[in-house]
């Protein structure tokens, strides 16, 4: 444990995927987890949001001393909200889950905070190794459980991919006597997402998977080997408006960009 | 006579040392949390519940029971005569004859006690209590010669100052066990915590041959939740633990002690009582726990106090999680210890508190929480079981006569089979029933064993709410864990919900079906069957008979299990222990399941769905498992 860095946990409200209940979201608990396994109760956890909302006594039920609760409404944006909390905080790190389980749901909130401070984003963390000299060493979660280690400089955004630690149990008594420490902010309410209309999803029929192993040592290798895509080409030693290109004509073939 | 003082001296300072350690022993139990208890009423009450209560557990054993009437009702009879006789030095004959008698029917009963001890069964802790007959013995033998010149058999002054001498002696080893030991937790303290345990029980309900099973909430909202130190409990908690009579009968019908598993309420219990007194369990001379792997953990290394947290270095919450709350010990005890509230109370701090509910017991709580079932199915998708059973939905009948309560077996495939088939029977019998359907909630039986207290006292409350928004007379029941919650536990939440409506297990209202004449059953001629007791059916609510009276009805014969009845051995399903799953040697199904290929049945008759599920996991060649309704939806005379 490292508790002389500065750790700062995002968390926000999720949503049970069968009942559709409020409840602590899977990759924010693991966030709070990761946090509280790099500086212990040092950490800081903030939720942008309602401050009476009953399912932040369920983050705090995970051993947390406090909370910080930069209150405000459904309407309103999170963003700069808590772009101008971090830059008062100057944390060294910030865990994020990947995407929420409510609202917009749509994963930019790491990327708009790391645009907006100017920091590094290291997408889909599944565990952070250790925290030396301004310099963090990080393992990302790749398909299949592999993992890559990179080193990212200090302050740092991270998103916590589902395979880092599991967010512990919560307790009752702990998450009840917890402060909340809530602090009001200036907010601005969100006119783009007011004049959404928002509906169930409806699944999507789905194609039938057609098995052609015949033996299981064929099904095993179909579900664990990697894809093999035909059309790749890996640069290496091209210069980088080579690469930059590659990536654009690609984006270009692919219709993502017109 | 030079030594003639020293008798009846030895007797009074022996008295006032006694008393002292009586001090000091209630001072320990008052270091608990207070709890109301009518002092008065209970102590009054206390010989009536000692003769008729106790004494009914203990007749179980006749050769105990007798055993300890005599030794006993002989020692205390004699106690108080020899204070007449010895210490106040009364001058009367009959007084003195009548101690001889006492003393007597000690000595046979003493005798007894040390034939028992010959070869004493591992349930029987050793020890200091192997020193207990020959204390007995002692006593008795040293006043009755003590009394002879009181009573005019021997002369004043016979045999002289060394035979003052020597029963001086004796009686400082005999009454020193009887008194000093009494208070200062030698063996025979159980006879006095254990007369005061009588007078101030926890559930004075269960006297008198009442019930009184159902667990007391937890207060939400305090420093701690649960109880952390032995000083959490309340103080006649503490009281009841040093009651414990060393006997291991709860020892003996422990099925996760039996499953090697590391639990023995026995030291379980004695350990309580070195948490609050302090120290080690090093003196503790009866069976460890086992360790999981087919041996024993090491007894010394325990060690507790008053303030010191219980599941730091006093027992391994281990032990707590083994415990499927069947109750088979509390039934059993003679002393009427509640061990189930004291593993349950610890269970609550270790969820509540410290958020550390082994294995799958996390996720379990989560998905309740946010589902209202525990494998965190959809609450939408709780009626699809019965989409082709044409069931009144309460919110838009608003009333029916009978509520049937389906529970979670609504999610399991296993158990729609029993709901479906207890279905066909109410249509059969025509009863105006019906369901809550997607507004039925898990009944927070699970929540509540697993310690989480909060979950289930919010489940209860919304259930109730929902209840209480329609009218029935009666509420029916396949699970007799969401039975005993509604019956007995329910009732704590200040809801008039269930005001004048009979709870009812699916058993009792189908026995009374037949009485009424209103189900038409072909006769059984599927072999030989045997039943098993749920332990929330029968220990919990003592409904033993409405089973069994179902299955005569059908022409069966029970052949009853070794076990049955009130001795009814768990099934291994309760108490949230398939969830714990703490390792043991064996499973606790597997010897239930013995059990009952031991009677020869081809069938076993059960009345609940855990049970089904825990007994059919057994691997084949098995008897086969049905619950009551299937048998008896099996033998529907055809309406034509
Ligand atoms: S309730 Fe059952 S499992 Fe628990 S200690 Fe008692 S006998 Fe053992
Ligand atoms: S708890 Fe009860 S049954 Fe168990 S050893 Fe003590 S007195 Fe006997």
């Amino acid at each position: 444990m490292q508790p002389n860095v500065n750790v700062v946990s995002l968390v926000s409200i999720g949503r049970h995927p069968q009942s559709g209940r409020s409840r602590r979201a899977e990759q924010d608990g693991r966030a709070v987890e990761l946090g509280l396994s790099l500086v212990g109760e040092a950490l800081t956890v903030v939720h942008v949001g309602e401050d009476q909302d009953p399912v932040l006594r369920q983050y705090a039920g995970m051993g947390l001393p406090s909370m910080t609760v930069l209150s405000q409404g459904k309407e309103c944006d999170a963003l700069p909200v808590l772009t101008s909390f971090l830059k008062a905080q100057l944390p060294s790190v910030v865990l994020t889950g990947v995407r929420s389980e409510s609202g917009e749901s749509s994963g930019m909130l790491p990327y708009l905070l790391a645009e907006a401070l100017g920091w590094p984003l290291v997408p889909r963390v599944a565990e952070i190794l250790h925290i030396k000299d301004g310099q963090a060493e990080v393992l990302l979660a790749l398909p299949r459980g592999q993992r890559r280690s990179v080193q990212v400089t200090l302050p740092f955004i991270a998103s916590v991919d589902n395979a880092a630690q599991e967010a512990r149990q919560t307790a009752f008594g702990p998450g009840l006597r917890a402060t909340l420490h809530v602090e009001t902010v200036d907010s601005v309410v969100d006119d783009a997402a007011i004049q959404w209309e928002m509906s169930a999803a409806k699944p999507r029929p789905k194609r039938l998977k057609v098995v052609k192993a015949k033996t299981a040592a064929d099904r095993m290798k179909a579900a664990t080997a990697k894809p093999v895509g035909g059309g790749g080409k890996i640069m290496k030693n091209e210069t980088p408006a080579e690469k930059a290109q590659a990536i654009f004509d690609l984006l270009l073939e692919e219709k993502v960009v017109r | 006579m030079i030594f003639d003082w020293l008798p009846p001296t030895l007797i009074g300072v022996l008295l006032v040392l006694a008393g002292i350690g009586a001090v000091r022993r209630i001072n320990l139990w008052r270091a608990g949390q207070s709890e109301k208890v009518d002092i008065l009423a209970g102590l009054m009450a206390m010989p009536k519940r000692y003769l008729h209560d106790l004494h009914h557990v203990v007749e179980r054993d006749k050769y105990m029971s007798r055993t300890h009437v005599a030794t006993g009702g002989g020692f205390v009879l004699a106690m108080v005569l020899v204070v007449f006789v010895h210490l106040f030095g009364v001058k009367s004959e009959i007084l003195a004859w009548a101690l001889l008698a006492a003393l007597v029917i000690m000595f046979c009963g003493a005798l007894f006690v040390a034939k028992r001890r010959l070869n004493p069964p591992s349930r029987l802790s050793k020890g200091p209590w192997m020193r207990l007959p020959k204390s007995l013995l002692t006593f008795s033998i040293t006043f009755f010669v003590l009394t002879l010149p009181a009573a005019g058999i021997l002369p004043e002054g016979f045999g002289g100052w060394l035979l003052t001498v020597v029963l001086s002696v004796l009686i400082l080893m005999s009454l020193g066990e009887m008194l000093f030991g009494m208070t200062w937790g030698g063996p025979m303290k159980h006879a006095f915590a254990g007369a005061l345990h009588l007078a101030f029980h926890r559930r004075p309900e269960r006297f008198g041959g009442g019930r009184s099973t159902g667990l007391k909430p937890a207060v939400l909202g305090g420093d701690v939740h649960g109880v952390s130190k032995p000083t959490d409990f309340k103080w006649n908690q503490l009281l009841g633990f040093d009651a414990c009579v060393q006997c291991g009968r709860c020892e003996a019908v422990c099925p996760a002690f039996a499953a090697g598993q590391p639990l023995n309420p026995k030291k379980l219990i004695q350990d309580m009582v070195v948490g609050f007194a302090g120290g080690t369990d090093e003196k503790y001379a009866g069976s460890p726990y086992p360790d999981g792997s087919g041996g024993v953990q090491d007894v010394g290394n325990a060690v507790g106090g008053k303030d010191q947290i219980i599941t730091n270095g006093l027992i391994n919450p281990d032990t707590l999680w083994s415990c499927t709350t069947c109750r088979a010990c509390v039934e059993e005890c003679p002393m009427m210890i509640e061990h189930v509230d004291a593993i349950v109370d610890m269970r609550r701090f270790l969820t509540l508190e410290k958020g550390d509910t082994p294995n799958k017991g996390a996720q379990v709580l989560e998905n309740i929480i946010a589902t209202d079932n525990p494998n965190g199915y959809s609450p939408a998708s709780r009626t699809h079981w019965a989409a082709d059973q044409n069931l009144n939905v309460m919110k838009e009948v608003k009333q029916a006569d009978v509520l049937f309560w389906v529970s979670d077996g609504a999610f399991d495939m296993r158990s729609q089979r029993i709901l479906r088939s207890f279905v066909t029977l109410l249509k059969a019998a025509k009863v105006d029933v019906a369901i809550l359907g997607d507004e039925e909630r898990d009944s927070g039986d699970v929540a509540r064993r697993l310690g989480d207290d909060a979950t289930f006292q919010s489940l209860a409350k919304r259930n109730l709410a929902t209840m209480s928004q329609y009218r029935f007379n009666t509420i029916v029941t396949t699970d007799p864990h969401a039975f005993h919650c509604l019956k007995n536990e329910y009732g704590d939440f200040g809801s008039t919900a269930l005001d004048g409506v009979e709870v009812l297990h699916h058993t009792t209202f189908l026995n009374r079906l037949i009485k009424e004449g209103r189900l038409q059953l072909d006769a059984f001629s599927g072999g030989k069957v045997t039943y098993h007791d749920p332990c929330y059916l029968g220990r919990y609510n003592g409904e033993y008979d409405a089973p069994r009276e179902l299955l005569a009805s059908l022409g069966i014969e029970v052949a009853e299990m070794e076990r049955s009845g009130y001795r009814s051995r768990c099934c291994g399903g309760g108490g949230g222990v398939p969830i714990t799953d703490i390792p043991g040697e064996r499973r606790i199904a597997d010897m239930r399941m013995e059990d009952v290929i031991s009677t020869g049945a081809e069938m076993v008759a059960v009345g609940c769905q855990q049970c089904t599920a825990m007994l059919e996991g057994v691997v084949e060649p098995r008897p086969v498992v049905k619950d009551i309704a299937e048998i008896l939806a099996g033998q529907l005379k055809e309406m034509h």
